[in-house]
């Protein structure tokens, strides 16, 4: 019945078991230990990342009015598994001029930051890889270390539109890391600890209802963080023409890919660790393998919703997006900081209860306030372009001009 | 703790090291046929005049700068953050006095148009 | 040996060579890299040390925000992609044997420390104390005044960089 309540603890324990019977030291049976789990935790997100490009690729497919593929297995499941075969087979060119260890870095750097994230993450009750006490800031930490990656795709490329690539896309994730971080400080101070397992354990209501603005934007910038659209301008194919890694083929640009796409799962349980309850829901406490399952249900449709956004909106320009961020989404987020310090301390001794209502409402107000502001300083009347009559061909009109009088 | 930190490493070399591994067993199936066409650098079918540099905006210094300083006031409000719950009001008015002097010098930064990105 | 030592003294190594290829290599760019990787270093000198707070916090701004500054700026004053120059100055004999005597001296003065064969003791678990740390920050008695002018410090960083990169774009567009 135990294994059947946590098989995936179960087994850890059991593994921890074995070692100790051999009779190594308990050093070394924990470094082995700590070897092989963070050898399954990562090596299961690199193969888990076959069926996200499946479950990607058919939604989008859908979203497009078209079947995703189709033709390899059963609703083409086996698709990105022959994706994969033929990316190793493809031949690594190297461009002339490059610098060697930048270049080959560079992939690697970028999947290994998004790799980290899964380190801290806290999957169910008992499931997790380590309870770092600074876990909120380890994941925004690993994150700059992609930045890096970037750079070195760009610069070690020897190419300079990949290096005016990599410089656009580095600004940008700089720049959204700002109301990122400022509003993964309202979990904390609604939580009093910056631990991830904390953070989950702590959520009564979930933080979603007890602070909407602050969640709202911290899914807007991770959306930008990960490079997804609508903010792709660093990878677009109209744009700088696959942008810091056009000198990539093969498994090191399918490294990039999957890099991506990991970015995108992380980034949705990320969210729903920081703001939807994490593994929480009826009946995970005692029975952990439900914390899972219960996990994975709420990442999905977060993950749908980004897949979402990539299918319904248009790309922003630069311009667009650095305002978004530096006249929008920084000053709401300080703003946002401001009045939820001020109320939860105002109302610290009230019932639990009345006070997520009552914050639940400040930040409802500053949302409608927000959104105001904003209207106000956007110009929505459309400029006329053209003249609104268009030529209509009929069979006995056929170079007809409107307007002009003459009959042909 | 130190047993945290010892698998957050490992972590992030088993994380280093599988993607270059896989890299490793593609350089090893793939063919290896180099020509001078192929390693040029690639400018849209081009050939490449010059010297591979790029013009640098100043945007792009400014925009990193005013990240930086808002960075290191958030990683300031994080141990305030953590010790919230246990505060009376004066810390947090002092808190909101840290974060309005930085709102005002982000207005400043707006006024100035060190914001702008053209 | 126990693990804690070999892995200082690997981190310790690899640290002192990064910073020596800083002022050490020919390109630029590639200083800036051994800049990262000398901050890595000290990060984890600090999970070393157990401040997991600061490891983090190093790796955040330094790598995260620093070292792109660096790289920015080197891009912005340099054509980074093909900067060599000779790293030898002429009299380097007499800042070497400065360095050697005071690494000497500094050496020397830690070996009379009564605790220098000590070795480090993991702390307890909840010594690492976040939220105290936080009060201590805003707390009257405590370091409210260097937070507080902190923040008027940065303000200062802030206004000083536009003022001259605004300068500095009417001056060239």
């Amino acid at each position: 019945m135990s294994f059947w309540r946590d098989p995936i603890n179960f087994i850890i324990e059991w593994a921890k078991g074995l070692l100790a019977g051999i009779g190594w030291g308990p050093g070394w049976a924990t470094t082995v230990g700590f070897v092989i789990g963070a050898f399954v935790l990562a090596a299961g997100a690199m193969f888990f990342v076959v069926f996200l490009i499946w479950y990607e690729r058919k939604l989008i497919g859908r979203l497009q009015d078209r079947f995703g593929p189709n033709r390899l297995g059963p609703w083409g499941l086996f698709q990105p598994i022959a994706d994969m075969l033929k990316i190793f087979t493809k031949e690594l060119i190297t461009p002339s001029g490059v610098d060697w260890i930048a270049y080959n870095l560079a992939p690697v750097l970028s999947v290994a930051a998004v790799l980290m994230m899964w380190a801290v993450t806290p999957f169910s009750k008992t499931f997790f890889g380590v309870n770092i006490s600074v876990g909120i800031l380890f994941l925004i930490a690993v994150g700059g270390l992609g930045e890096v990656g970037i750079i070195l795709a760009g610069w070690g490329s020897n190419n300079k539109y990949a290096l005016v690539g990599a410089l656009r896309a580095v600004a940008q994730l700089c720049s959204y890391e700002v109301p990122f971080v400022i509003s993964a400080l309202v979990p904390v101070m609604l939580t009093g600890s910056m631990s991830l397992v904390d953070i989950v354990e702590a959520q009564n209501p979930w933080y979603i209802l007890v602070a909407p603005a602050a969640a709202l934007i911290f899914f807007i910038a991770s959306v930008a963080e990960t490079g997804r659209a609508p903010f792709d301008l660093a990878e677009a194919e109209s744009e700088i023409v696959a942008g810091y890694n056009v000198e990539y083929s093969g498994l090191k640009f399918g490294m990039f890919f999957v890099g991506e796409f990991l970015h995108a799962f992380t980034a949705s349980f990320i969210f729903v660790t920081v703001f939807l309850g994490g593994w929480r829901g009826p009946g995970a406490d005692q029975i952990p393998v439900l914390g899972l399952v219960y996990f994975m249900i709420k990442t999905f449709i977060v993950y749908f919703a980004l897949i979402l956004f990539r299918g319904t909106n248009p790309r922003f320009r630069i311009d667009q997006m650095m305002d978004l961020n530096w006249k929008v989404l920084t000053p709401l987020s300080l703003v946002v900081i401001m009045v939820i310090a001020l109320v939860d301390r105002l109302f610290a001794s009230s019932a639990d209860w009345l006070r997520t209502v009552i914050l639940l409402a400040a930040n409802l107000v500053i949302l409608v306030v927000a959104e105001r502001l904003i209207r106000r300083g956007v110009k929505t009347t459309g400029l006329e372009v053209g003249s609104r009559e268009r030529p209509v061909a009929s069979p006995d009109n056929l170079f007809i001009q409107p307007g002009s009088g003459a009959k042909g | 703790m130190l047993n945290d930190w010892l698998y957050v490493g490992i972590f992030a070399l088993v994380s280093m090291f599988l993607p270059a591994a896989a890299i490793s067993i593609a350089a090893l199936l793939s063919p290896k046929k180099p020509n001078s066409v192929k390693n040029a650098t690639y400018e849209c079918g081009m050939e490449t005049v010059g010297p591979a540099w790029a013009q640098m905006k100043v945007q792009y210094y400014v925009c990193t700068l005013v990240f930086l300083v808002f960075d290191v006031e958030a990683v300031l409000l994080f141990p305030w953050a953590v010790a919230y719950k246990q505060l009376p009001l004066y810390a947090v008015a002092e808190a909101i006095l840290f974060i309005l002097i930085l709102l005002g010098g982000l207005l400043y930064a707006w006024r100035k148009g060190a914001l702008e990105w053209l | 040996m126990s693990g804690l030592q070999i892995v200082f003294l690997i981190v310790a190594v690899v640290t002192l060579f990064s910073g020596v290829m800083v002022v050490a290599s020919r390109k630029m760019m590639h200083s800036a890299l051994w800049l990262i990787l000398t901050l890595l270093g000290v990060a984890i000198l600090f999970a070393t040390l157990q401040a997991g707070f600061f490891a983090i916090v190093q790796v955040l701004v330094y790598i995260g925000a620093i070292s792109i500054l660096i790289i920015f700026t080197l891009m912005l004053t340099r054509r980074a992609m093909d900067d060599e120059h000779p790293q030898v100055i002429k009299g380097w004999w007499l800042p070497a044997v400065m360095a050697v005597i005071l690494f000497g001296l500094i050496a020397g003065f830690l070996a009379t420390w009564k605790d220098f064969q000590v070795m480090l003791n993991e702390l307890p678990a909840d010594a690492e104390n976040l939220a105290a740390f936080g009060s201590a920050l805003v707390n009257p008695a405590g370091y409210v005044i260097p937070f507080e002018v902190a923040s008027v410090l940065l303000l200062a960083a802030l206004v000083g960089a536009i003022y001259i990169a605004a300068e500095r774009k009417e001056k060239v567009g």
